[in-house]
Order: structure tokens, then sequence, then C-alpha cells
């Protein structure tokens, strides 16, 4: 099972360490980091590295390398999806998850580390039963502490772990009942040079934001249950009733959590809400080249593209960019070769552009590479699968809590090859 | 207010204020203290000097304060274990705390103290915590059996907690169930043969049971579980399935992953006629997808596997091409297995995206993808034969992009193109011609050089293009001048009048000026199959080559079906199974997939291993003869064996087939009988140049491959040793070594007066000794040795003299003597300067001797750090007259078998098995047998001398 979990930051300081079982010397990680070398971006490093005794299995997220250290066989998706859970815990636990942060709540990391895994084996990895156990750090926690000498330590034992309901607690309260869904879906798509759509698929998900007193059972149903026949879900949906009745019935843990994921990828299914028409071209005799972009709407329903940004890896041979966008904001960074432009919403009756010329090396031949346009937008109030939630019951509990439902979808990895 | 401030120091000295600190009275102030100690801790500060301090906290009824002072035990009771004592008692009393969460926190820290001491006071307290009657509390004792068997294995059986560990399987919770199991397979891990889980179809309900209510981790070590089960029946099988499908739908990729092993693997026991077995294909893709839109270090493990299943089930994923397209700002090892699983998924269906898909990636950024991706067009080629023409013309279309790598990957692979489809698209030859000039990659020269060879009739400048090549030919790499030697052969073979100049030229180049022995018996195989027949040398070297296939690149079938079974794990990320590569090898026992039942037909999947292969069946005894005649056959330097046919393999006749295949059958024909045992080879300064000469008996004597090799580079000699120290001789110091070389062997030796008077009249003589060394020539100083000068003669020996057995066996007794006395040394000299250059044994032989000798004369030895590959062992002991007389691959692991000969004729034979150690170490381990084993010891040490210098 995991071993020991070291934290190296991006210039390739541990600046933490835990061991599970016996101490495995850091000098272990001077194998992740010929890795680290060898691989030009720190994204590239991959994520399963052989040592002569052990693996190293890694996750970079926040800029920092989660990396376990494993001995014996052990499954290597269980230990990459705990580290992300360990991510997921620090996030959740102080808001964000960054080397600074860990440093000035390093006994609270520590011990929530500690009961997260036992020898290696995964305890108790459920935000709602950790923050039982340890309770986040808060400015007013803290001052309390201060003064009446009390403890972030829980000393209750956490009542859901045993319970059939392992992610609630018992004996929740709240004033004002309410449940919240968020429906966001992703839209993950690469368009080719001509603009027809080579691959486009979905992943959608269901946060929820649930504060109910008691132990409520909720069902959720939806209008076209049809599209989800590729989904995962939260540990408390009950999957017998959603095969047979295609109804999302469950004890929702308490808190944020998300209730199920999913995945439509028929291609026909997928509406593309905005086009990018480009025009990029060199010449092989002048030191200039031509750029023009422009994005509209596409099929987005009569909702607005909003929260739109462009942004594009430039062939090598690009020395600088001359511009001018019809809104919004843009930059060239001559070194990274990244331009950038936050076009920030679509107006359909005044389509955004981009256009200008290039300044190539002179001399050198056009460059060979063609860039791709990587795309972010955004539409509220909209998921784009056309996924609709009907309505939303609960059973258990007496009370009438406030229910609320909103859409969005985003752009994924959103690509536009030239 | 933040921990940071547990990080600043005064300059007092930390320990010594902590130390202060920890002794407070005022309890904030200890806690405070505790606090920056786990945070020096945690950054690897050293802060073991302040366990006693530490521990007096842990009496207390502060939750917080207790758990820090328990992490800080763990960490430290190792370095400390007589203080950890003092904890003990601690201990004991929590264990007994009527609050459940302490009891648990007690038993989970106890064990995780990894001190022997403790342990005996652990077990009472954790049989008490494995009944408890809250479930939290036995599932934390459940785990710490696992860390108590991992500190002291033989304590944990002998209190019996293993099958208190089983009945937990049965207890009521599943969270216990799911840690008990996850125990017992970690116990299970390190003793292969203990049959701790031993599933029955009870124990198989309870665990599917638990599966529904555990927590996802839980689940996955129940999956893995429940994977090494064998259903007795497709009942049994299809019922295990129906209850596992669900877990496709978990959140927890691990889970997925899990279930989809299980699945993988009980569906090979399903008729394939059954509805059922189609649905669960179904089911089987779109979890699988969903694996791909996770982080990519998710992705990365999933597409491992997924390319297994595609090997595997091809039918699951075919179509699902499209989520395999690479997305530009992927990282690079996710976008290169995509690229590896969109071959395999390539048909002609889905051919046409694929291409355009492909020759998108060929003008990305990244230079190793690029090149991958081309590769993948020439794949996608010799997969799909329909599309061969317009993987050429994309391929076509990339040339003319003129990007120097994009090129020169291009003509790599259209090389295999032609090699799969001869004689259909030599249109292009003309445009690869082109750019002969821009390569610069071996590779890609090596591809060009073999494609205007292969083609020589039709491209009516090959003379000259081939002829541009060799002015640079000793800058070449091996690797370009192999193929240009061959190139050229070929090309004289065709075009016999106009190219006779040119391949002179390169067999003066290749056997003459050459130190690369692959090169130059390259060189003089041409050269004698020239000279010899012309005829025959046609159909030698112009022989039909084989087409190849994209086999070449799939997993072997029996190495998939075992990996199948470890879907999820390293072994699948690796593709190699954990006997290959997991730490000590302990006992791993080899999976492999269920037999498919009697009530479905027989005919599917030849492929599956019987279930009789024994588990741990070792491989270090000589495989029967069979076994080791169909692994000869698949060498490509063997000549086929003519035994008794064997219909398992075929002979291999690739295009380095100019090595072995014909080559033998052509000097069988010999009337000298090449390779004879008695054969020695001239220097090689005795070749003579000119080509097409009548052949002389000089001229075939120098084809004597096996020999020549060793002969020119002669063993290995140690540096020379002091064997007689001034002080003991009157003023003469004589040190030494040995040399074999040429198949003679001589005493290097040097002489240097240390006295203050001239030495004359030197002779040397040996006393009798086990090989019968003595000199061949009586030792010559010529002119008398003055003070301070030294002399360096070597002195020839053979090996007639009179024999006495020695103690030890290669010990040398020595006299010198001058003008001034008479002086004695003894020396003991390597073997290896006895090992004759015929000392090549004819495999049928070997295996036969091997067979021959009694066991108990194996002896065995271990080499540690050789800092070779198995190649480089070979070619090293070769030069040593340690000949390889067959290779295989085991699992991984190269095996050499050996044979060398003394100057006394005794055979020693030698099996080298050559493990993969440390990055560039191997660990070899020699099993010798001889019929006069004494020697053996000795061979050893000359092997460890030669590979280690």
């Amino acid at each position: 099972m995991i071993h020991s979990l070291f934290l190296i930051n991006s210039s390739g300081d541990i600046f933490l360490e835990k061991h599970w079982k016996s101490v495995v010397s850091r000098s272990v990680c001077d194998y992740f980091f010929e890795a680290q070398e060898r691989a030009t971006e720190a994204e590239n490093v991959p994520p399963v590295i052989p040592t002569p005794h052990h693996y190293l299995l890694s996750v970079y997220r926040h800029k920092i390398f989660f990396v376990a250290v494993i001995q014996t066989e052990v499954p290597p998706l269980f230990v990459i999806e705990f580290l992300h859970r360990v991510v997921d815990t620090f996030q959740d636990y102080f808001g964000v998850c960054s080397e600074p942060v860990i440093k000035d709540n390093v006994v609270v990391v520590y011990e929530v580390l500690e009961e997260m895994l036992d020898n290696g084996f995964p305890l108790a990895t459920e935000s709602n039963i950790l923050k039982e156990l340890i309770k986040p750090p808060t400015i007013l926690r803290t001052v309390v502490n201060t003064i009446t000498g009390s403890t972030n330590v829980g000393d209750q034992l956490p009542t859901g772990q045993l319970s059939v309901v392992p992610w609630r607690r018992t004996g929740v309260k709240y004033t004002n009942n309410e449940a919240y869904f968020d429906v966001i879906e992703e839209i993950d798509a690469i368009i080719d040079k001509s603009g027809s759509t080579i691959t486009a698929e979905i992943q959608g998900v269901i946060d929820a934001c649930v504060k109910l007193t008691g132990m409520p059972d909720l069902t959720l149903s939806f209008m076209n249950p049809r599209l989800l026949d590729d989904v995962s879900f939260h540990p408390c949906v009950r999957f017998k009733r959603w095969e047979s009745e295609r109804i999302l019935s469950f004890i929702p843990p308490d808190g944020n959590f998300r209730l199920l994921s999913y995945h439509v990828s028929a291609q026909n299914l997928v509406a593309i809400p905005v086009y990018v028409k480009h025009s990029i071209s060199f010449r092989d005799s002048s030191s200039l080249g031509r750029f023009e972009i422009t994005v509209g709407p596409k099929q987005t329903m009569g909702k607005t593209v909003e929260g739109v940004t462009v942004a594009s890896q430039m062939p090598r041979g690009v020395l600088n960019m001359s511009l001018t966008p019809s809104q919004g904001t843009h930059a060239f960074d001559p070194v990274t070769k990244m331009l950038s432009w936050d076009v920030g919403k679509i107006n359909p009756q005044k389509l955004p552009s981009l256009k200008g010329t290039m300044s190539l090396q002179a001399g050198a031949s056009k460059p060979d590479e063609n860039p791709t346009i990587n795309l972010q937008f955004k539409i509220q109030q909209l998921a784009i699968s056309g996924l609709k939630v009907n309505r939303l019951d609960m059973y258990g509990e007496k009370y009438k809590p406030f229910k609320g439902i909103k859409y969005m979808t985003k752009a994924g990895k959103f690509q536009v090859r030239t | 207010m933040t921990d940071s401030k547990y990080f600043t120091t005064t300059k007092k000295g930390e320990i010594f204020e902590l130390k202060a600190e920890l002794n407070s009275d005022k309890k904030e102030k200890k806690k405070e203290a505790v606090k920056k100690v786990i945070a020096s801790m945690t950054v690897g500060k050293d802060v073991s000097a302040l366990f006693p301090d530490v521990v007096n906290c842990m009496q207390t009824d502060n939750l917080e304060l207790k758990k820090l002072v328990y992490l800080y035990l763990m960490n430290y009771a190792k370095s400390q274990p007589d203080m950890a004592i003092m904890a003990v008692n601690t201990f004991v009393k929590d264990c007994e705390d009527p609050n459940p969460l302490i009891r648990a926190l007690a038993v989970r820290t106890m064990g995780c103290i990894r001190v022997d001491k403790i342990t005996e006071y652990l077990c009472e307290p954790l049989r008490k915590c494995l009944k408890d009657e809250d479930p939290y509390v036995r599932k934390t004792a459940a785990v710490c059996v696992a860390k108590l068997h991992d500190i002291n294995a033989q304590l944990v059986e002998d209190q019996g907690f293993l099958d208190t560990l089983k009945d937990l399987i049965s207890d009521s919770n599943p969270m216990v169930v799911a840690n008990a199991v996850a125990a017992l397979s970690e116990i299970a891990e390190s003793h292969p043969s203990s049959n701790l889980l031993d599933l029955n179809p009870q124990s198989i309900n309870k665990l599917l049971t638990a599966l529904n209510e555990c927590t996802e981790w839980g689940q996955i070590f129940i999956l893995d579980c429940l994977a090494n089960y064998t259903p007795k029946d497709d009942r049994e099988a299809q019922s295990i399935c129906e209850r596992v499908t669900p877990r496709l739908s978990h959140a927890n990729s691990a889970v997925v992953l899990s279930a989809v092993k299980v699945l993988m693997k009980f569906m090979e026991m399903l008729s394939k006629d059954l509805d059922y077995y189609g649905t669960l294909l179904k089911k089987l893709a779109p979890p699988l997808v969903t694996l791909l839109s996770a982080e990519p270090e998710l992705q990365y493990v999933a597409l491992r596997n997924i390319n297994l299943i595609v090997q595997k089930r091809p039918e699951i994923l075919k179509h699902e091409m499209k989520v395999f397209f690479v997305k530009y700002n992927d990282p690079i090892y996710v976008k290169l297995e995509k690229l590896d699983i969109m071959i395999r998924l390539a048909s002609q269906a889905n051919i046409a995206q694929v291409l355009a898909e492909l020759k998108e990636y060929a003008t990305e950024v990244d230079v190793d993808f690029v090149r991958k991706a081309v590769r993948a067009i020439g794949r996608c080629a010799i997969k799909v034969e329909q599309s061969a023409e317009r993987c050429v013309s994309t391929l076509l279309d990339l040339i003319q992009t003129k990007v120097n790598y994009v090129v020169q990957e291009a003509i790599v692979v259209i090389k295999d193109i032609f090699r799969k489809y001869p004689n259909k698209y030599e249109s292009v030859i003309a445009t690869l011609c082109e750019n002969l000039d821009s390569l610069d990659e071996p590779e890609a020269r090596a591809a060009m050089i073999w494609i205007v060879g292969e083609y020589a009739e039709r491209i009516d400048n090959a003379d000259e293009l081939l002829e541009s090549f060799l002015e640079g030919f000793h800058d070449e790499s091996t690797q370009v001048q192999l193929q240009l030697l061959t190139a050229i052969v070929k090309l004289f073979l065709k075009k016999p009048t106009e190219t006779q100049e040119l391949v002179q030229q390169v067999l003066s180049l290749a056997t003459q000026d050459s130190d690369n022995p692959d090169l130059r018996d390259r060189g003089y195989i041409y050269w004698r199959l020239l000279s010899t027949d012309p005829v025959a040398a046609k159909e030698v070297v112009l022989a039909e080559k084989p087409l190849i296939s994209e086999e070449t690149d799939l997993i072997e079938p029996t190495l998939l079906d075992e990996l199948i079974c470890y879907i999820g794990t390293l072994a699948s990320v690796y593709h190699k199974p954990p006997s290959a590569f997991v730490e000590g090898g302990r006992g791993v026992v080899h999976k492999s997939l269920p037999p498919r039942t009697a009530s479905s037909e027989s005919a599917e999947s030849p492929e599956t291993a019987p279930a009789g292969a024994p588990p741990g069946e070792q491989l270090d005894v000589i495989p029967t003869q069979g076994d080791l005649l169909g692994d000869l056959l698949n060498l490509d330097l063997g000549p086929p064996v003519s035994g008794p046919p064997l219909a398992t393999s075929s002979v291999q006749m690739g295009a380095v087939d100019l090595l072995g295949g014909g080559l033998d059958s052509l000097m069988g024909d010999e009337p000298e009988g090449i390779g004879a045992p008695n054969f020695v080879a001239p220097p090689a300064a005795a070749v003579p140049t000119n080509l097409g000469a009548p052949m002389g008996s000089g001229l075939s004597d120098l084809f004597d491959l096996t020999s020549s090799v060793g002969t020119l580079s002669g063993s290995y000699v140690a540096p020379k040793a002091v064997w007689l120290p001034a002080m003991k001789a009157k003023g003469l110091e004589i040190s030494g070594t040995f040399t074999r070389q040429v198949g003679s062997i001589a005493m290097d030796l040097q002489l240097t007066n240390k006295a203050l008077q001239v030495m004359t009249d030197f002779a040397i003589q040996f006393n009798r000794n086990s090989f019968g060394l003595a000199p061949a020539a009586p030792l010559q100083v010529h002119a008398p040795l003055s003070p301070n000068q030294t002399v360096e003669i070597s002195l020839p020996l053979n090996t007639v003299g009179s024999v006495m057995k020695m103690e030890p066996l290669n010990n040398l007794q020595v006299a010198v003597k001058n003008n001034i006395d008479v002086f004695y040394f003894s020396t003991l000299y390597p073997l290896h300067i006895l090992f004759v250059e015929d000392g090549k044994m004819d495999r049928q032989m070997f295996l036969a001797t091997w067979k021959d000798i009694p066991n108990e004369n194996e002896a065995q030895f271990q080499i540690r750090d050789c800092p070779l590959n198995a190649e480089a062992v070979s070619s090293r002991l070769q030069s040593s007259n340690i000949f390889t007389v067959a290779k295989r691959n085991v699992e991984g692991q190269d095996m050499l078998y050996q044979s060398l000969k003394l100057t006394n004729g005794i055979w020693v034979l030698a099996e080298l098995r050559i493990q993969p150690g440390n990055t560039s170490f191997t660990d070899l381990e020699l099993s010798l047998k001889c019929r006069a084993p004494e020697v053996s010891q000795h061979v050893y040490q000359a092997y460890e001398t030669i590979l280690k210098n």
C-alpha cells in the first residue's frame, strides 16, 4: 500500500514528507528529480517512475508534485485517485492548495494525512468525516481555541463512518434548509481547419450543495434521462433504482459534493455553440505574416456566450505580432510565443475579431507547424446536451426545503486547428 | 495565526528551547511545543533527541495532544526502541478506554511502532480489539494485523491472528470485511504459497454483499480479491459478473478498473453465444471512455490498460476511435499512449479518419510526438492493407514538407512498407532519392541504403548512390555500415559487370579496416560466398524475404492473457508480468485466465493457458530438449536445426538471415570442414585482398567465424602484480601477469634490478602443476640488467609439461635463477588463459552433454553488479574464449548457454542467467557443469574477473 508521501514544489524542494510505514529516505526522490529534468515541462513528468526498490507515483496540481512512494504491487489508479483526493481535501480545508498555505497549516495537514491513511490503507477520505475528526482552521476557531484552550481535533467518533450511510453525519441541523444543484457541462471538441467537428463530447457533472436537517431522502428525476447512458455516481446514489426507473434516489452527504458525472459522446447530440473563422498565412518570401480570427456564436439556443478567451501557441518562428482587436484585450508573449485574447461577451450583431500582422525571423523558412487555437467560454442557464431536471422531492423529513437548479455550459478542451 | 510560526527558530538552539517548553507545566505551552516538534519533523529535521520529553506528554486526556504525541512516536520509535517501551503502558490502558475512538487510535498507533520489543505487548490488546463490540475498532484492528505481520510474521502466525482475520471476512459490517480482505491480501503477497484467501462460493457471496456497502477503497480491495477466484462454471461466472457490473458506474476510477479486471477475466468463461456476453461487451465501453476524461495521470494508467484490453478484445472499443484523438495540450505521455491505441484500433472502416489525424499530428511542435505520428502512419499501412496506398501518399506529402526529421522518419517507415508490399510502390523511390542528402540519422540512412540495395536493378545510378556513402564509411554507425555492405553485395549480384570494384572496396573496408566483429564477420561471409559459388550467393543474399506483419508489435498471447489478470496493477502499466520486476521476485504466482468450461465450445481461444501450468515453475534448470530446440529455432543467429521437425515454431529468416539461414548449409559442403574443433585461425593480417582469386586454403581458413573473434581481440589480461619482492630476492623484483593471445599463452614478466650490482644469467623453471604449464622457450634477457634498470619479457608457455595436481588448482611454483642466487615464488594463474579457441560446442552436443553430466557436478555462483548487459556479457566472454552456444529470453531475463574447453580437454558447460538489477548493472547467476567439478570454482573466478574488468 502507500508507503510515503512527498510534496515537492516546482523548484525541486521537498517541503513536506509523511510516512505511513517505515521511513523512506528522501533520497528516493532523486529519481523523481531526474525524470523532472528530462521532461521539458512539469506537466510532462511521467506519473509512474520505477526506482530499484520503490515506485514513485505522482500527480501535479497547483504547481505542486504530490509524490507517493510504494513498495509492493499496488493498483496505481488507487494511488493516483488517492493523491487527487488529498489535494481536494487540502483545497476543501484551506480554500486554496499552495505551498505557503500547506506550510502555514502544517500540523493540520499532518493530522489530516494521518487520518486519511492507516498503514497505507485509506481510512477516512470523505471530507464530511474528516472535518468531524479534525476541524478545518478558521480565524474564528483559532481565536476561540486560544482563549478556551480547546482544540481542532474532535473527540467524537465520526458517527457516519460506521452507519449504512457513511457519507453523512447524524444530527445535522440547519435553520434554513436548502438544496442546490448545479448542472455543469463542459464541451471537449476538436474542430478542424475547415470548421467541421472531428470529435466532440460533453463531460457533465451535477454538483450539489445540500444543507438539510436530519436524514433526508431525495429523489431527482430528469425530463430526458436517456441522455445519461454513461454515468458515474456518488456512492450515495441507489444504483438499482436508477437501473430500473432512471431516477436518482439518495440520502445526500452534508454540504458540497458531486452527485454524478456523465459523459455524452454521440456526435449528433453535441451542439457546438461557437465557431472561429481564421486566416493565418505565412509567405515564404516575406518576413511578415497575416493573422486574422473572428469568433461567432453558432448553436447557443438564444443564450449569450460570455467569458470568451482565445489562446494560441504560435510557431517558434514568430518574433512578434501587431494586432488590433475589435473588443477586449490581447497579449503576445514573445518568449513563450503565447497569444492570448480576452474577448468577453460575444455580440451577435458585431462579431469580435482580432486582426494584424506577425513578424517572422528574417530569412527563415516559413514555420512547419500550424498553431492550434484554444477557446474558453461560458454560457449561463444552458445545458448544451439538453439535460433537464424534472423534479426534486424529499422524503423522510417534514420541513419544506428551498430547492434550486442552475445550468451552465463551459468549454473544456475546446480546440480549433488552423 | 498560522502554523508557520512553528518554523521560526531562535539563536539559542532550537532543541534546547523546545525541551524547556515541553517540560512546562502549562498545558497550552506543552501543546504548542509538541506542534513545533511535529512541524520540524515534517520537513525532515531530526528532533529525535526530544524523545523522552515528548513521550512524557502522552499521559493526557487532551485528544489532540495525544494524537500529536502518537504521530511523533510513530516516526521515531524505531530509532529509540528502549524509550518506546516507556509508552507501552499508556497504549495498553488506552486500548481499554470506553471511547472507541481512543481504543482504535491506540491499537492503530501501536501497530505503527515498528519495534520488535513492543510487538509482544501488542498481542493481547490486539486480540481484544479484533473482537471488540465496536466495528470501528475491529476494522482498525484488522489492518493492525497486517502491520504486525510486516514486523514479525512468525508472531502473527503463532498467535493465531490469521484465523481471526479470516473470520472477520464473515463480519456483519462491510467496512470490517473490506479491511480484513485488504489485510489478508497484503499478507498473502509476502506469502504466495499460504492459501490465506481461501475463496469458496460462500465467502464470495459475502464479499459481493459487502461490495455494495463498503467504501470505495474497500471496493477496490474486494474486487481485486474477487479477481483471484476461479468460478466453477460459466453460470457462477455470469452471476458474479452481474453483481460486479454496477461498479462500472463508480466515480472512483480505481474501482472501475478493478471491476473491468474481474469482468475481463470471468468473461473468458462465458460462451460467446450467450446474450449476456454481448451485453457485457457493450457495458464495458462507456466506463473505459469515461476514464479518459479524468486527470492526465489517471488517463495514462487507464490508457496503458486499455492498450491491453484492445489487444485482447478489440470489439469492445472498436467504435470509440475518436476518444483517442490527441489534444494538443495533452501531456506527452498521454499523447504517445493514445497514438499507440489509435493504431491498434485502426481498421478499414476508420482508416481515413485516422490518417487525417496522424497527418495533422505530423505538423505539431513536439518532435518526439511528430516522429511517432509518422511511424504510426507506416504501421497503419502494414496493418490495414487497403490503406497502404493512401498511407504512402500521405507519407510522400510529408516528405514534401522537407522538415528534416519528418523526412527521415518517413523514409524509415517506407522501408517497412516495402517489406510488407514488395514491388508495389517503387514509383516513390525517385522522390526518396531526392532527399538522400538531408538524411543524417543512422536509422534513416540505413533504411535508404536498404531500399537502394533492394531495388538496385531499378535505380539507374544505384552504384553512384551507394558509392557516395562509401566515402565516409568509417564515420558511419555500425547499422549503416552493415546495411551498406549488404546493399552493395546485392547490387553486385544484380549488376555484376559494372560494380566489381565497388564490392571489392566495401569488402576490404569491412574486413580489414574495421574493429567491429559483426561487420567483419558479415564481410567475410559475403566474401567467401561470392568467391565460392556466386549462384549460391545469389540464392542466399537475394532470397525472398518473409513479409513483415503488424503482429510484431503485439504482445505475445500467453503474456497478454497473464497481463489481463493484472489489469489495474503496475504490471499492466509496464506490460510485464510481476515476476519480471517486483522487488525480490519473492515467489510471484503466475496467474492465468480461467479456462472456458465444458459447457461452452472449446474452439475458442486456443491461447488460453492450460490451468495445469504449475505456479512456481522455476526456470533455473535447463529445459527439456524439445523446449530448448523450440527456443533455439527462434534465434536468428543459428542455422536450422536438423532435428525432428517441430510444428510449433517456424524458422525465421529475416533480413539478417545472411548470417544464418543458408550459410551453414553452404559451409557444410566444404571439404575442409570449417569450424572443425582443432582448427586455429591465422592472424587477420593474412587476409588476401584479391577477390575472385581461386579459393586457397588460406582464404577459407579465415572463415572460422567463432574463433576469429576470440583470437583477434584476445582474453582479458590482469594488470601486473608483484610476485617476488626485491627484499626476498636480493634486489631482484619480479612482477608479472598471464596473457592468452591468438591461441598462445604467455607469462609477461617485468624484472627490476633494485640491487647495486649488475644481474646476468637469468633462467626460469616451473614446478609440475595441474595443467602442465611449462615455459616454451628459455628466459631470454639479452643484456645484463644494471642497477635500477627494468626489463620486460614475454615468456611463451605451453601446456605439455608434466602434470601434478596442485592445491589450489591454479597454483604455479616458479624458480628464477640469476648470477646471484636461485629464488622461488608461487603465483596463481587465472584459469581463463587455459580456455582454448575451439571451445564452442555444437548445440545438440551441448544439450546431450548437459544432461549427461550428473547433477551433483553442478555448481552455482552469483556475480553481482556486473556493469554489462546480455550482449556485452556474451561478447566480452567470447573474447576470452567462453562461447555462447545459445541464448534465449525467459520472462525478460536473458539466459546464455555457454561452453568452454580447457587445454587439457576438459569441457565446462555454463548456464548464465542475467537479471536486470540496478539501473545499469545486472546480476548474473552462473550454473556450471563439468565432469571435473573441482575446476568450477576457478572457472567462476575467471568469469568474474573477465566480466568485472
